[in-house]
């Protein structure tokens, strides 16, 4: 653990602990701002989350690609001595891409969205958000990641609660306490995960991932059952099928931004968490739970398309597409292979942005009509031609078109599927189609047609909306013409993961997909031979 | 025979006086504040002006005079050897002159400014006892081997001690607002509080069952305090008739106990249980029983936690404050150090009934709080469910156990000290306010408050970077080490569902439309209550951000029985 923590790249400024801290800070600065001047509430937070923003840019600029799998940036200090407990963080290929998706994100949706009240509350608790959200991307610790995966719940709640729409009462306790419903759980295994292992290994009390990881000391059945509480509080996260019916009622009613920053970051907590906290910390009941967890992911691919298929309300409909796009997220990540997982986290930063576009053009739509019922809606395309092609592309990237973002996530999470699980991805891929469907028919019924009553005079992008929309626009093209800088930057931490389950797990083999052959010839030998040495293969 | 005669012993315990300071502070204090309200009824308003301010150095010097007398090297001491004394004495004097100032603008009573005095002298001695003699020579006697100190009895002593602090700051503008001023109230607080310090202390059965009574007597009469409110007076008749009855419970349990064992000193006890097989523990497990009733129904354990909501919605506020605080914290140390402590070795006997009670009160007091329409009876289910939460860390009968309902008392009883802080300002004139609608658009009339509010009760429901949710943390570390998973499980599930109850307060608070409340006439926020609650605010986030700290006191906070040698 130690040689992982070493290899860090000797970087004196803790930029990490910034991050975290940076937002927090500026929430401070902007409670202790005086009410009178609310015009720049909304310029401070903007300047604190671009800093931020830069800071995280910074980072994937000086991370050493090419090094070994390890953690780099490293900060580390104790927090809790008497418990084991330190204030780690660190990052890697794994969780780079997600702490630039949220540097990026959150200026973007301060800069779009005005508050419609109380400025002041509003943009502190966003900036509160924003140090929550990255706290759990870098955390390795168990007791801070989870600190930093309940502290995102109560700004959220507030925005939701605040700031929503509609039964945005409901919807905000709803969100609250499903989540904190499945953290239960996770709390109990993180206690559990620490005090067994202390025990098994002998060693002192420790919370610390990488310590516990690779000391892998708890017994199988225990694993599994510490899986399953932590996959408890992910899957509601997530949110996977049958746990995520609190994720339309809070996009819907959620302000703009609270849609964009849920949709665009929150929701990558659970995948995040599967991933680091899943996968690493307890391989053997990963690859065993791994069949449940592909099943679930396929079952929310086609239950979230064909409801988005079914929504009249324009928002809710992205809402139910992002139920679909995590269910990818999922057979990726679960067919623990390197094309599946780094297809997973490409289509967690290729969801971010595409679904974090695609909520802030509803937002814009509703603030001009009012409505988001696409019954309301009609020809937009010929008063607003304008928004409507930028609508066509984000919508296109989120289909998954060839040349656009979300193919790559999406083919690499299929491919890897396929060589694993073969069937779940047969299914499963015909979520594509679907989603081809709904977003489709949806653009046709809002864009095209004759434009009457108010929706003829709808006003088209404005100049400062263009700007707020182009860096979106620029990471869909940009990552579906040339994803190699992002691949490359996450492999070795996939590769070591992998790596790190082919040791733990007696019998698992990485199922690769370049050995996949066109018909399968192996198969049809192996058939054939199978009577005549039946003992051969395991 | 005659010779024989002279040579018997004289039976005088030693007394170890400085062991029994905090006690003494406290019980002294009471007594020379209702002898001194008795002689002078009622000072003319600017006199008594004049005599709050002397009460802050005279406080200053208490306190230095009380850590001086506890112990030896009390960090002021050093502090002088460091400076020299002509630089520290005149540090001393400025310190002084800051204290009088504050008194000033605090704008509090004398009984208050007294109280709180007597209440910092207190955790002054604790401080000293704690940093010189324990942690020096360890855990001693102070009366024989009838009163123990040691590092669990003196941070209990000190919750207590701050419990009786803030309170007081919290009673002095409620008693003028309810038109109930006089030393009365202070005086009973003192003397329960000094009952609280013997209960954490006890090393007797029956030293045990005094110190409860003299906490319980003293509170009875506090909740029947609001003369003009027959909920009150309701609360005061029922936690009296009903503590009374759990007061013979346990007092018989203390008998069954003697007869199993032959003694009531818990010292005794323990060396009987540890060096004899019972054939027969019939006897002893009835003890254990009847002494569980009669501690449950102090802790509000469920069932025995009937009387709770009745009496928490009647009585005056910043009672409850201290009965949810202070009582509570009396009431663990001596569940811990009876059961914990004493019958320790029989764990196995008693921990399922401990784990079948901590199932049931946290369920009872987070579902059926879901139904409340009142916030101050919403919050005496929560503090059934906090009771819970203290009975899964008993249940565990470890270090680890031990240490973490220390931690859950120090964190709770600020908490909700905070909590019904807010809710006595709220309650407007004659403490009727706190319904849900009451609530209604707090946010919008007072601001500060409202966030105040929202944090203690985020903090209640666990939510991380408060110490609610570092004391949730230890509580359920210490069931999961011993194997209690699904009790850790029930637990942090009741949490979620106590969590709706909070989330119910802080939306009528944020969603509300009323501009104006009737009730609520907009004055400003008596300083001394804002104090209270500020205080209460910067420990629940500052210890919840930086816990380790009262992590590490927790662990030090040991009970021991040390047998006389």
């Amino acid at each position: 653990m130690h040689a992982l923590i070493a290899a860090s790249s000797g970087a004196t400024f803790p930029v990490l602990t910034a991050l975290v801290v940076t937002p927090i800070l500026g929430a401070v600065v902007l409670l202790l701002m005086p009410a009178s001047r609310p015009e720049h509430f909304k310029q401070v937070a903007f300047l604190i989350s671009a800093v931020v923003g830069a800071m995280s840019a910074w980072v994937m600029f000086e991370f050493e690609t090419g090094a070994a799998a390890s953690f780099q940036f490293v900060d580390r200090a104790d927090w809790i001595e008497g418990l084991g407990i330190s204030w780690a963080l660190g990052i890697d290929g794994i969780s780079l891409w997600l702490v630039v998706l949220t540097g990026a994100l959150f200026p973007l949706a301060i800069v779009a969205i005005n508050a419609e009240h109380t400025p002041k509350a509003y943009f502190s608790w966003i900036l509160v958000l924003e140090a929550g959200c990255m706290g759990v991307f870098l955390a390795l610790d168990l007791f801070a990641f989870f600190v930093f995966f309940e502290i995102v719940l109560v700004p959220m709640y507030f925005l939701i609660a605040q700031w929503g729409h509609g039964d945005r009462a409901y919807a905000a306790t709803k969100f609250f306490l499903y989540t904190m419903f499945g953290s239960a759980f996770m709390l109990v295994g993180i206690l559990a995960t620490a005090f067994l292992t202390a025990a098994e290994t002998g060693n002192a009390l420790t919370f610390d991932l990488v310590e516990i990881a690779e000391s892998q000391a708890l017994a199988t059945t225990t694993a599994r059952w510490i899986f399953l509480s932590f996959a408890l509080a992910f899957a509601v996260k997530v949110p996977l099928f049958p746990v995520h019916t609190w994720l339309p009622d809070a996009h819907t009613n959620a302000p703009t931004a609270g849609s964009v920053i849920l949709a665009g970051v929150m929701l990558k907590l659970g995948t995040y968490g599967f991933l680091r906290f899943g996968i690493y910390l307890f391989p053997e009941a990963a690859v065993y739970f791994a069949p449940l967890m592909l099943t679930l992911g396929t079952i929310g691919i086609l239950y979230g398309a064909i409801a988005a298929t079914m929504q009249r309300d324009l928002k809710r409909l992205v809402a139910y597409s992002s139920v679909a796009h995590l269910g990818f997220i999922i057979i990726g990540t679960f067919a623990l292979n390197t094309e599946g997982i780094e297809g997973g986290i490409l289509q967690m930063v290729n969801h971010g942005v595409s679904t974090g576009a695609l909520f802030l053009l509803v937002g814009m739509l509703y603030e001009r009509r009012h409505t988001r019922q696409i019954s309301e809606l009609g020809g937009l395309q010929k008063p607003a031609p304008i928004f409507a092609a930028v609508f066509m592309v984000v919508m296109l990237s989120s289909i998954g078109l060839p040349g656009l973002n979300g193919f790559v996530g999406e083919f690499l999470t299929l491919i890897g599927a396929f060589a694993a699980h073969r069937w779940w991805a047969v299914v499963a891929a015909s979520g594509v189609v679907i989603a081809a469907l709904y977003l489709l028919w949806a653009y046709q019924r809002v864009f095209h047609g004759p434009a009457e009553g108010e929706n003829a005079t709808m006003k088209d992008l404005t100049l400062s909306e263009g700007l707020v929309m182009l860096p979106f626009l620029a990471a869909i093209v940009f990552m579906g013409v040339y994803p190699k800088p992002v691949l490359e930057r996450m492999e070795p931490a996939v590769d070591a993961l992998i790596a790190h389950v082919e040791a733990n797990v007696d019998g698992f083999h990485e199922a690769e997909a370049d050995e996949l052959h066109p018909i399968e010839l192996d198969d049809l030998e192996h058939l054939e031979s199978d009577d005549a040495d039946h003992g051969e293969g395991e | 025979m005659l010779a024989q005669i002279e040579t018997l012993p004289v039976n005088t315990p030693d007394v170890d006086w400085a062991g029994l300071l905090p006690l003494a502070i406290l019980g002294v204090g009471a007594v020379v504040l209702v002898m001194f309200r008795s002689v002078v009824k009622r000072l003319p308003a600017d006199i008594e002006t004049q005599v709050v301010t002397l009460v802050g150095p005279i406080t200053v010097l208490g306190m230095w005079v009380a850590g001086g007398y506890a112990g030896e090297n009390v960090p002021l001491a050093s502090v002088r050897d460091d400076v020299g004394e002509p630089a520290f004495y005149i540090g001393l004097l400025v310190v002084m002159g800051v204290a009088a100032l504050l008194v000033r603008t605090m704008q509090i009573g004398l009984d208050a400014a007294v109280t709180a005095g007597v209440g910092l002298s207190a955790i002054s001695a604790v401080w000293a006892l704690w940093d010189d003699r324990f942690t020096s020579t360890g855990p001693f006697n102070a009366i024989g081997d009838q009163f123990g100190v040691d590092g669990f009895s003196l941070v209990i002593t000190g919750v207590i001690a701050s419990a009786v602090v803030l309170v007081a700051f919290l009673l002095d503008d409620y008693l003028r607002r309810e038109e109930l001023d006089g030393p009365e109230m202070y005086v009973l607080m003192l003397l329960s509080a000094a009952g609280g310090v013997v209960m954490a202390g006890a090393n007797d059965l029956i030293v045990l069952f005094l110190g409860l009574e003299t906490l319980s007597i003293a509170v009875y009469v506090m909740a029947a305090m609001h003369v003009r409110r027959s909920e009150s007076q309701e609360a005061g008749l029922k936690y009296f008739v009903l503590g009374a009855f759990s007061s013979a419970f346990l007092l018989y349990g203390i008998a069954m106990v003697y007869g199993a064992t032959g003694s009531t000193n818990l010292i005794d006890i323990r060396i009987f249980l540890d060096s004899v097989v019972l054939v027969d523990d019939g006897l002893l497990m009835a003890g254990f029983a009847l002494l569980l009733v009669g501690l449950g129904f102090k802790v509000a354990a469920a069932p025995f936690h009937s009387w709770t909501p009745d009496v928490y919605q009647g009585a005056p506020t910043p009672v409850v404050a201290f009965m949810a605080s202070a009582v509570k914290a009396a009431g663990f140390a001596a569940l811990v150090r009876v059961f914990v402590v004493t019958f320790g070795g029989y764990s196995s006997d008693w921990q399922p009934a401990v784990y079948a009670l901590a199932l049931l009160t946290l369920v009872v007091g987070s579902v059926l709080a879901v139904v409340q329409r009142d916030a101050k009876r919403m919050l005496a289910y929560s503090s059934i469910s906090h009771a819970g939460f203290i009975l899964v860390g008993v249940q565990a009968s470890s270090p680890e156990g031990t240490a973490s309902v220390v931690f859950y008392a120090v964190a709770y009883t600020f908490l909700v000290i905070g909590s019904f802080g807010v809710l006595t300002v709220v309650s407007g004139r004659g403490d009727r306010a706190t319904s849900l609608d009451d609530l209604d658009g707090l946010a919008a009339r007072r601001p500060a408050l409202a966030l105040a509010f929202t944090i203690f009760l985020l903090a209640q429901a666990g939510v991380p970077l408060t110490t609610g949710f570092v004391a949730k943390f230890e509580v359920i570390g210490a069931a999961v080490e011993a194997r209690s998973y699904w009790l850790a499980i029930a637990a942090m599930v009741t949490a979620v569902v106590s969590a709706f109850l909070y989330l119910r307060i802080v939306l009528s608070m944020y969603m509300g439309t009323a501009a104006e409340n009737p009730a609520d006439d907009g004055s400003r926020i008596h300083p001394a209550a804002a104090l209270a609650i500020g205080v209460a605010l910067v420990i629940t986030l500052g210890f919840g951000i930086v816990p380790g700290p009262i992590d590490e006191l927790a662990r030090d906070a040991v009970p021991h029985l040390v047998a006389a040698g």
